[in-house]
């Protein structure tokens, strides 16, 4: 395997919650509480869980969108949670993000022209005449036509603004890219190509993706490697051919046998959870997950069990699979 | 033979905008058997909603018209004599619905009134519809929260919906839905911005109360699996039309229409990798933009000639098999001229 091109330790996101008429802090929201995990170079590392468990706050402290309440994020040797603002900005150059919603993160009132050039303005790249040139090109890049340049968003369709949102992304020659949910919104026959055009995006010029996404047909089919998280925590993560065919966590296998199956001739057994997900402003004790576990001993109300490899790049957080503790 | 509970014929609803007349909901047909599960599939805009909207008379009006068509509702008893829901008086479809055929939508928040508790709500749909005390229907709110798996019900009947999970909202919807034990159920997308685990929830209780009650399920969904996982038949719609209706093996396993084709061959798989998911060029058009010739003749890999001139008829397979397409017209018969 290569080299990892960003590693995350320890992250911890909290946010808090204001309350009273003095708006005084009551507590707060664990969003992402303490995840640790490496990106490879090239590589496409595939994000799945529930609504509210933690993806997109993730995502954004990644590129510090958010600031991590602790923990290091290491991109390309550098840990970035203590770039300055300038530093951060340059930085940006290699770290990009797609968003689930191509309409709300395209400014309705200005051309994609604008909005395409916008990148290249603020990292200082190319005259006006090249930077023109440069949308042109990128448009054609993401399969628009270069003179729609001088459209507005609203004039295009789902999966049209997506691709621009992947050309904003992709124009200044990033290394990484978080995805976030690039794909949800779009109707199925348009997932597929725009899937498709981002699997060839990256393959011309050496991406490397965090693709987050709570439909695991799709992470499946595009990452090298899953993590699974559940309120607030990594859970699981594994290759991905590894996760799917043999998931360890308790959540895992639910959560795969929950996924419905267009084929009808597929018959699995099916793991129904009992109850909701908790709250993540006041996350069960020990593991997060033993209000729900069917698996649930006593040892996991109390601690919180350890993210650890198990097999070979197979990682997990289960006391499951803690020998020496359960003994 | 029985009657289907639910018949509808050339339904055709139309919106009426500064943009022109929009077709869309465009010569439809379709029934429903009693204790049968239907799936209405297609991507967004199709007229999957205006379809059931138009069954339940909640077209928004203006700026949207049923302008053609019927929709035969047959009782239990006395399932000969149909009811043309189209034609009905205000009052009389006002009392069918939510007693006789009940709706659940996507997203159950809008639907609840945040003013009033879970079980305000359960008892003020039950005492419209059926004279019992207060006393009685107060019991009857918490036995159907209980049968949709509601923990605590006797405690969440007196909680706002605020205070519920999106799941648990969502089953107190298929309980308002259920408390007057309707014969026909029109679920919009009911597990659509639900998680996949509470999505299995939901749909296992459907399911239970479809086999126990026998309440036909009218199921729209964009979503494939759901539709193998619960459905009978399905009906495929695109742009306004169907183009495409069969139990649903014929439909998953061996689709005719290069439409339904192209989308089961676009989902990505649980089961193996594809190096390359296959894909519809172009993009889902709106109703009524495409004038003449198949709707999907833009984005076809089978189209020719006469499928830009000509609207094809939605034609019959055989064993409730029918496809609207050109390629078909040697083995198939025109379904309903
Ligand atoms: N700015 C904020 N202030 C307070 N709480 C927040 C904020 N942003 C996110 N949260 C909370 O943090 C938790 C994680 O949110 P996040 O958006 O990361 O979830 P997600 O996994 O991306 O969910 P989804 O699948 O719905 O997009 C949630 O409980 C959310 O309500
Ligand atoms: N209130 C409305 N005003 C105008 N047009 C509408 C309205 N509601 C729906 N439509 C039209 O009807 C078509 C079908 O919509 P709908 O049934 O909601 O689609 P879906 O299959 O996604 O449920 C849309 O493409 C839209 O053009
Ligand atoms: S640690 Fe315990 S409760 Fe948590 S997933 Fe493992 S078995 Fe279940
Ligand atoms: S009628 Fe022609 S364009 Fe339409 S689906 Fe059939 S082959 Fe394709
Ligand atoms: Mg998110
Ligand atoms: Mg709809």
């Amino acid at each position: 395997m290569s080299k990892p091109l960003l590693q995350v330790k320890g992250l911890k996101k909290y946010f808090d919650i204001n309350g009273g008429i003095l708006s005084r802090k009551v507590g707060e929201v664990k969003a992402v509480d303490d995840v640790s995990f490496d990106v490879y170079e090239g590589e496409v590392l595939g994000i799945v869980g529930e609504s509210g468990c933690g993806k997109s706050t993730t995502g954004k402290t990644l590129l510090r969108l958010i600031d991590p309440t602790e923990g290091q994020v290491i991109f390309d040797g550098e840990d970035i949670t203590t770039l300055d603002e300038e530093g951060m900005r340059k930085r940006r150059r290699d770290m990009q993000i797609i968003f689930q919603d191509p309409y709300a993160s395209l400014n309705p009132r200005h051309k994609v022209e604008k909005i395409l050039s916008e990148p290249l303005l603020i990292h200082g790249i190319g005259t006006k005449e090249e930077r023109k040139k440069k949308v042109k090109e990128i448009l054609e890049i993401v399969g628009l036509p270069g003179d729609h340049a001088s459209r507005y968003p609203h004039q295009f369709s789902g999966g049209q603004r997506q691709r621009i949102g992947i050309a904003r992304a992709l124009i200044v020659n990033p290394k990484l890219i978080v995805c976030d949910e690039p794909v949800s919104a779009l109707d199925v026959s348009i997932q597929s190509q725009i899937l498709n055009l981002m699997e060839d995006l990256q393959e011309e010029f050496g991406l490397t993706y965090v693709f987050i996404a709570h439909d695991l047909s799709v992470v499946k089919h595009i990452s090298d490697r899953v993590g699974v998280m559940y309120l607030g925590r990594m859970v699981e993560l594994a290759d991905n051919e590894d996760l799917y065919a043999d998931p360890l966590h308790p959540y895992t296998r639910s959560l795969l046998s929950s996924v419905p199956n267009p084929d009808p001739d597929v018959k699995h057994e099916r793991i129904i959870l009992e109850g909701d997900v908790p709250s993540p402003s006041n996350p069960p004790s020990g593991c997060a997950f033993h209000t729900r576990c069917p698996e649930c001993m006593a040892i996991c109300k109390e601690v919180r069990p350890e993210f650890r490899e198990v097999k070979d790049n197979h990682f997990v957080a289960c006391h499951l699979y803690n020998d020496d503790e359960t003994r | 033979m029985t009657k289907p509970v639910l018949e509808i014929n050339n339904l055709q609803t139309h919106f009426f905008t500064d943009r022109g007349e929009i077709p869309a909901v465009d010569d439809v047909s379709f029934s429903i058997n009693a204790g049968e599960v239907l799936g209405i599939v297609g991507e967004s805009g199709c007229g999957k909603s205006v379809t059931s909207l138009s069954v339940m008379g909640l077209v928004p009006n203006p700026p949207g018209k049923i302008v053609g068509g019927e929709i035969l509702f047959r009782r239990q008893e006395g399932r000969d004599k149909a009811e043309d829901l189209v034609k009905v008086s205000r009052k009389r479809l006002r009392a069918i619905r939510g007693d006789q055929i009940a709706m659940i939508f996507q997203e159950p928040m809008t639907s609840l009134d945040p003013l009033f508790t879970i079980g305000h709500q359960i008892i003020e749909a039950v005492r419209n519809h059926r004279k019992v005390t207060k006393k009685q229907a107060r019991a009857k709110a918490v036995e159907m929260l209980k049968l949709v798996g509601i923990p605590r019900a006797e405690e969440i009947v007196d909680e706002y919906p605020h205070q519920l999970s999106g799941g648990m909202r969502q089953r107190v919807m298929i309980a308002i839905a259920m408390s007057c034990d309707p014969e026909v159920l029109i679920a919009d997308e009911p597990t659509t911005a639900l998680d996949v685990t509470i999505q299995a929830q939901i749909l296992e209780l459907m399911k239970d109360l479809n086999r126990k009650k026998g309440t036909a399920i009218m199921m729209i969904t964009h979503d494939l699996g759901v539709v193998a996982e619960i459905c009978d038949r399905v009906v495929v719609m695109y742009a306004g039309k169907i183009v495409e209706e069969g139990d649903v093996r014929t439909i998953l396993k061996s689709p005719k229409h290069p439409y339904t084709q192209g989308l089961i061959r676009s989902l990505p798989k649980m089961s193996n990798r594809d190096s390359r998911l296959y894909s519809i060029p172009g993009n889902v058009p709106k109703p009524g933009s495409i004038k003449q010739g198949c709707r999907f003749a833009a984005r076809c890999p089978e189209v020719f000639d006469r499928c830009t001139q000509e609207n094809p008829e939605l034609l019959n397979l055989g064993e409730g098999h029918g496809c609207r397409c050109f390629l078909y017209e040697k083995e198939g018969k025109i379904v309903n001229v």
